[in-house]
This record gives structure tokens, C-alpha cells and sequence, in this order.
């Protein structure tokens, strides 16, 4: 595994978010299932070393936008389970007081500025964070998620073009998960992605998503550079969803076979890969990395249940936030 | 009282709110040294620079969702759209982003960005550059939508969409960035959701936006030569919509006309007499009438482009029948 934080503090921080997000998505994909949740969610399984690879190297002045996608932004980026759950299940207690549930939460004091249904609808706020960044001399930097089918949409080129000109401290970080909603993605993706980027004059690199000290690492450097004005930077990190493109897509077969999802969870796990790794460095035993994850599983029992119990906002709040006072 | 155009007062409006507000800020198409197409915002970045005053590539959806990113992050952008019928192209950023933020946050972001167009047809540019399109934006809860109707309303109503916390769309006409009108040389706001009575009257209410202030004081004028003694009110915003002082003068006048250049199907106009309608029905001696543009794209020729707006004569000549208890369009 490529070298990242140094101190076994870092390293077991970066674990156990990543089993954070694995586990909030196993409760959130039961709570869809036992029909205890409105609507449909997408499940970030599978992709969870990109999301805290790169929140790792940021601090909570550097801001995020995040995808439909998004829960493991959200929880890589600082969120709390309680919170998170209370918005799945539109309670009042929620992020975002129940109105914006699992496709808009958005969570201001880590600077997650938002998960965004509209696929690419967030690559022109994350580009305007870095332009104000700039224009009022601040060194945060502001790390833009979308997904290999977002790279169809128009508005990535516009904003890569203002980015490239301005030099802002913007980071387009592509999850390629090898699926566009429902087709492959060399169905819908002439030529190569980061040669789009490339033609702005963006420096791209791609890297391994399911290798956690691979992403931190770049992107800790990337990071770096864009604080002192070298950006943007563009980075496409390979990785793989293992669900479908939201719960309800279960029959999946006719775009992707069981043996290639089999292939992913059983050999390129990013949990499972940093696991090992830690145990064979002699950074945590298996014992410690058990009750870890016992700790984090009673976390999420333990926020699910009282989400559950959590009162809906009063009707009073439904015409309330239209406009700002 | 000096006088100044409009084009003047805006440039004014803000200059003084980047004096203000260090985090305010334009971006746009040829905003700097070109200082517009129609020199709105010429000599804005000898005084500011061009940090503050930012030319954009023709990109209209990416730096209208910049601008929202930065508005979401502490700064305070003023966004210069070209021309209103561009306003298709930032639907999303707009309507889906700017518009729905504080709304799906539970009031935790805000986006205080002003979009500042234009509307207006008779101009001979033609069905992509001649719309008036507020009707479009001002559907979208969430958006704030001012029209100003004279160099005195632009420069004031700039300066409070510039101070507001939400996502404001401003139209001017662009016919009327020449015309001249008392501006105090001190400093002064206008408040949203407040209208302008231009001129009292008894007999019917000539409700009008923008442009139409112009056409429906002309109209009150050649009126009161007829002894029918007409009111004009100016909403200023139709969103937020001063709908007591609207109601107050048509319970008192008991007939209405409703004016603006948008298209008149499902347009401002029908919103207005709707409203009218359903709270003060009691009081109406006649129907509200409707006044916006045909609904046909706008034509280039001259001879057919002046056919497809309200003028002083056709709403003289409504205003005539509804006084006189004609119902017009009967079938």
C-alpha cells in the first residue's frame, strides 16, 4: 500500500470511518428494506477509501460538494450517525430538518456543502467556493465528488475551463465505479476522461480507489499545492459500487454479473485491504479491529433506534427556509 | 432633483455596494473593460480591478452555479446575464441549486447572489433576444424578482437585492437604459414587496411592470382627456408581491387592467388578476383584465414586432370598454 498519515492515530481514524460508512449504508439499506424509510437512497458501499482517502487530507474550513451518492462524503467529511439517520427518516432532528433526506444533506460546520440530486449540479458551487476562496485570500480548498456519469454533463467543462484560467483551489475528484445509473460506462464515455481534463492544462492523475493510503496520500500533496495556488487538479479514482444505482435496483444482472461484483467484494475491498494491512504492520490486532467495529455497529444501532423514535417536524416548518431573513 | 439614466443609476447602485461590501463582487461576459454590451458597468473595473469586476467565458450555466458556490460561501456576487432570453440556458443552476439551498438545508445555507438581465421587445433583435421572461423565475419559490420601471427604482432596488440573503433575479428593460429620471444624489433603498401608486385615481387601476409603467401612465394620461380618471401602480417586485396595496386600490377603483411584457398566457399578468380575482371579487365591477405579450415568438420585422406588445392606445382602449361595462372578448 502507497504511504499516507504516519501516525497510527491517523491510520486508525481513516479504518474506522471507512468502517463508519460501511456501516451506516448496511443500516440504511435495512431501513429501506423493513419499508421504515421514504424514497430510495444510494449506496456508497464499496467506495468508501475515495471518500475518506480524501477528507482525511482536508480540515473543516476546506469544503466538500457531494453527490446522490452521498452519504460517505457526509461521513468522511465529519457527519454525525444520529443526524444523518434522523434526515434519512425525514425527522426534524436531521441535518437539514428532515427536508432535504438522503439526497441533500448537507452539512455546514465540517463544510459539507451539500449532496446534489441533480448528477453534476454540483461542479459549479464547488468551483465558485474556490473562486471566493481566492478572491478573499483564504487557503481553504474545495474538493468537488461526482461519478464517471457526471463527466456527460456540460457544466463540468464550462467550470474546468474558469478553474484552469483563474487557478482556483478546486479539486474534481471523479469516483468511476465503472457505472453510469444503469449502463457501463464505456457505453456512455468516448475516449479517455482524464485527457478531458488534461485539455484544460488541469494536471490529472488517476489513482486506485479502493487503496485508502494511495488516495490520502495524493491527495494530501494535491491539497497542499492547491493552498498555495497551483490548482486545480483533477483526479479520477477507480472503484466499484456494490449495490445498484439505488436500493430498489436489485435484478441487476443484465448490465453486470454476479461474478464481477463477487470479484470486487471478495479481492479489492478497501476495508478489507487496509485491514490486513494494519494487522501486518502491527498497527492494531484483530482483536482491537473486532471491538472497533462491535463499537461502531452499537453506534449506528443505537442512532437508527433513536431516529426512529425521533418526532417529524411540525407541519408549521413546511412553508419555513423558503427565504433567508 | 439631478437626473441620471438607468444605466447610470445601476452602475451607481453598484459601485456603492462594492464600496460597502468588500465580498460583492460581478461576474459575467464582457463585464469589465467592454463594461457590457450596453455599457451598464463601464469604468466599474478602473475602480475595482478585475477580481471584482470578472469577465467569464460564454459559459452562462458554469459561472451562474459559481456564483452560487460563492454566494454559498460568504461572498455576495452580482451575475450579469447578457440578455433575459439566456436565462433558459441557467435554468438548473438557477432553479434546481440557487433557488432550493436554504429550502433543503432546514435554512442553514443561504445564497445571496443577484441576477441582474433584462427583458424587453421592440428593440428589432429578434425572437432570442427580445423575452421577458419573469414570469419563469418568479414560479420558483425560493427566488426574489424585481422589475425595475425607472432609473430612480433600479438603482434602489439594486442596492436591496445586493443586501438580501436569497437568490434575487433583477430584469431592466433594456429600451430604457437611456431614459432619465430624478435620482437623489443621497444615499436610499427601496424596500421589496412594496409598490409604487405613480398616480391616484378613481374610475379603474392600471396595474403594470417594468416597461408597461411607461405605456400605463401614457394610457392614464389620454384617459383622464376622456374624463375616466385612472390609477397606476408600479408592484416594483413581483416577488415578494405587495398584494394590500393591489387590493386597496382595486376594492376602491372596483376595475383592473394587469400589464407586462411577458407573454400573457399563464403569464405575471394572469398570476395578479387570479389573486385580484379571488379577494376582491365583491368589489369588481368588471373582469380583470389581462395586458401581456402575444404568445408568438418575437418577430424581427418591425411592422410585425410592434403588433405583439401592449400600447398606450390598446390599453386606452380596454380601460374605455371596461368603464363603460363593455365585457371585452365576449364570446
Amino acid at each position: 500500500m502507497a504511504k499516507a498519515k504516519t501516525n497510527t492515530e491517523d491510520y486508525l481514524r481513516m479504518y474506522r470511518q471507512m468502517v463508519r460508512i460501511r456501516t451506516f449504508e448496511d443500516n440504511a439499506n435495512q431501513l429501506y428494506l423493513s419499508a421504515k424509510m421514504p424514497g430510495l437512497t444510494h449506496m456508497y458501499s464499496g467506495e468508501e477509501a475515495v471518500a475518506v482517502g480524501i477528507c482525511e487530507a482536508l480540515t473543516d474550513d476546506d469544503r466538500i460538494t457531494s453527490t446522490h451518492r452521498g452519504h460517505g462524503h457526509c461521513v468522511a467529511k465529519g457527519a454525525e450517525f444520529r443526524e444523518m439517520f434522523c434526515e434519512l427518516l425525514g425527522k426534524e432532528e436531521g441535518y437539514c430538518r428532515g427536508k432535504g433526506g438522503s439526497m441533500h444533506i448537507a452539512d455546514q460546520s465540517h463544510g459539507n456543502l451539500g449532496a446534489n440530486a441533480i448528477v453534476g449540479g454540483s461542479m459549479g458551487i464547488a468551483t465558485g467556493s474556490a473562486l471566493r476562496a481566492k478572491l478573499q485570500g483564504k487557503d481553504d480548498v474545495t474538493v468537488c465528488f461526482f461519478g464517471d456519469g457526471a463527466t456527460a454533463q456540460g457544466l463540468w467543462y464550462e467550470v474546468m475551463n474558469m478553474a484552469a484560467l483563474w487557478n482556483l483551489p478546486v479539486i474534481y475528484a471523479c469516483e468511476n465505479n465503472g457505472y453510469s445509473e444503469y449502463t457501463r460506462t464505456e457505453e456512455i464515455a468516448a475516449g479517455s476522461i482524464m485527457a478531458r481534463a488534461e485539455a484544460f492544462g488541469i494536471e490529472s492523475h488517476q489513482v486506485d480507489g479502493q487503496d485508502v493510503m494511495a488516495v490520502n496520500d495524493l491527495t494530501r500533496k494535491l491539497v497542499d499545492r492547491a493552498r498555495k495556488g497551483e490548482g486545480p487538479f483533477f483526479m479520477e479514482l477507480m472503484t466499484y459500487r456494490y449495490h445498484g444505482h439505488h436500493v430498489g435496483d436489485i435484478n441487476r444482472e443484465y448490465y453486470r454479473s454476479k461474478d464481477e461484483e463477487k470479484d470486487w467484494k471478495e479481492n479489492k475491498d478497501p476495508i478489507i485491504r487496509f485491514r490486513a494491512w494494519l494487522v501486518s504492520e502491527g498497527i492494531a490486532t484483530e482483536e482491537e479491529i473486532e471491538a472497533m467495529n462491535a463499537e461502531i455497529e452499537k453506534d449506528a444501532t443505537e442512532a437508527v433506534a433513536y431516529a426512529e423514535k425521533a418526532p417529524y417536524p411540525p407541519a408549521n416548518e413546511v412553508d419555513m427556509h423558503v427565504y433567508a431573513d | 432633483m439631478r437626473e441620471i439614466t438607468l444605466s447610470q443609476a445601476v452602475n451607481e447602485a453598484l459601485a456603492e455596494e462594492m464600496r460597502r461590501d468588500e465580498t460583492v463582487f460581478i461576474l459575467g461576459e464582457d463585464v469589465a473593460e467592454a463594461g457590457t454590451p450596453f455599457k451598464v458597468l463601464s469604468g466599474l473595473v478602473e475602480e475595482f480591478g478585475t477580481d471584482r469586476v470578472l469577465d467569464t467565458p460564454i459559459s452562462e450555466p458554469g459561472f451562474v452555479g459559481i456564483a452560487v458556490g460563492a454566494a454559498m460561501t460568504g461572498a455576495r456576487p452580482v451575475v450579469d446575464l447578457m440578455f433575459g432570453d439566456f436565462i433558459y440556458l441557467v435554468m438548473d443552476q438557477l432553479c434546481n441549486q440557487a433557488a432550493k439551498q436554504h429550502y433543503m438545508s432546514g435554512g442553514k445555507l443561504t445564497v445571496p447572489l443577484v441576477l441582474r438581465t433584462n427583458l424587453g421587445a421592440t428593440r428589432r433583435s429578434a425572437a432570442q433576444h427580445s423575452q421577458s421572461l419573469q414570469a419563469l423565475v418568479a414560479h420558483i419559490p425560493g427566488l426574489k424578482v424585481a422589475l425595475p420601471s425607472s432609473a430612480y427604482e433600479a438603482k434602489g432596488l439594486m442596492k436591496t437585492a445586493i443586501r438580501d440573503n436569497n437568490p434575487v433575479v433583477i430584469f431592466e428593460d433594456k429600451l430604457m437604459y437611456q431614459d432619465k429620471a430624478p435620482v437623489p444624489e443621497e444615499e436610499y433603498l427601496i424596500p421589496f414587496g412594496v409598490a409604487n401608486v405613480k398616480r391616484e385615481g378613481r374610475d379603474i387601476t392600471l396595474i403594470a411592470t417594468s416597461s408597461m409603467v411607461q405605456v400605463a401612465e401614457k394610457a392614464a394620461a389620454m384617459l383622464e382627456k376622456e374624463g375616466i380618471d385612472a390609477e397606476v401602480i408600479d408592484p416594483r417586485t413581483i416577488v415578494p408581491l405587495d398584494e394590500a396595496t393591489l387590493l386597496d386600490s382595486v376594492k376602491k377603483t372596483s376595475r383592473a387592467i394587469v400589464i407586462d411584457e411577458g407573454h400573457q398566457s399563464y403569464g405575471v399578468t394572469a398570476e395578479i388578476a387570479s389573486r385580484l380575482n379571488e379577494k376582491a371579487f365583491y368589489h369588481l365591477d368588471a373582469p380583470v383584465l389581462r395586458m401581456g405579450a402575444m404568445d408568438v415568438p418575437v418577430p424581427f420585422s418591425p411592422a410585425l414586432e410592434d403588433l405583439t406588445v401592449p400600447t398606450p392606445e390598446a390599453v386606452v382602449e380596454n380601460a374605455r370598454k371596461l368603464c363603460a361595462g363593455e365585457l371585452i372578448h365576449a364570446a
